[in-house]
């Protein structure tokens, strides 16, 4: 009862973030729902007993992605003030069908198919079976997701530094 | 005991305003953003299957932090690449990039 009460608060902060990301004319401020939406969604984590990802949710998005992207922002100031609206010519044709898709994957999701939930529980030492496994059976996508770093890392100086002529 | 349709109707409410903000958004970085938060709505599914349907399997934590690892990497190349593109054209509106237009 009570963790419903939590599943619902949790979500609803995290909803009404995500909503004025989208919508909030100021850039800046957006960015700031963004960090906050982030960290709902770690809360959400947290309630379905993946504490390992909750914590790597607020270091790599809030602590790297979400101060990335205040940087880009910063540094593309004049777009910021906010005076025009944030909604590009296709704003309304978005919405409608943003909304039909938002009907009918709850619909479908949530109400119409019978998902195989178990009662299992989640076994006390599933962050050493973690580490074991990305080393392990899973070490193909974990090395490759480190090539697919570092390769972002160089494009990411090569793209952006100054040129000088 | 939270039941798994609610964990997967809020992640399709996440996926939905993502999906909004990058269709009806003007600013490029604004755009990006909206990809964010559609990334974390199927994270929040992947983590939902995996508590309620294999828990002892720790596959659905890989797929998640590999989805996070693959986040990070897309938005620093796609803000080093709005940057690139402030600096040449001294506008990141999507409206007013249109040099590819016949």
């Amino acid at each position: 009862m009570v963790l419903q009460g939590v599943f619902i608060i949790v979500s609803l902060f995290t909803l009404l973030s995500a909503l004025m990301v989208v919508t909030h004319r100021n850039l800046f401020i957006s960015a700031l729902f963004l960090v906050s939406t982030f960290f709902g969604v770690a809360a959400l984590y947290v309630l379905l007993e993946a504490e390992f990802l909750a914590v790597a949710q607020v270091l790599v998005y809030i602590g790297a992605i979400a101060t990335l992207i205040i940087f880009a922002i910063m540094l593309s100031r004049g777009m910021m003030q906010g005076r025009t609206s944030p909604y590009n010519a296709q704003a309304m044709w978005a919405g409608i069908g943003s909304v039909v898709l938002g009907l009918l994957l709850l619909y479908v999701v949530a109400f119409q198919v019978d998902w195989p939930v178990t009662d299992a529980k989640v076994p006390a030492d599933t962050i050493s079976n973690l580490g074991a496994a990305l080393v392990g059976h899973y070490v193909i996508p974990f090395e490759v997701a480190s090539v697919l770093l570092l390769a972002a890392l160089i494009g990411a100086v090569m793209i952006a530094r100054e040129k000088e002529y | 005991m939270i039941p798994l349709s609610w964990y997967l109707a809020v992640a399709a409410v996440l996926f939905v305003m993502g999906f909004y903000g990058v269709l009806a958004r003007r600013n490029a970085i604004a755009i990006l953003m909206g990809i964010e938060l559609m990334l974390n709505s199927v994270n929040i599914n992947l983590l939902a299957f995996w508590r309620y349907v294999h828990p002892t399997d720790v596959a659905g934590l890989v797929f998640a932090i590999i989805v996070i690892t693959v986040a990070a990497a897309e938005a620093a190349v796609g803000l080093a690449l709005f940057i690139a593109l402030y600096r040449l054209r001294d506008t990141v509106n999507i409206d007013e990039v249109d040099l590819l237009k016949g």
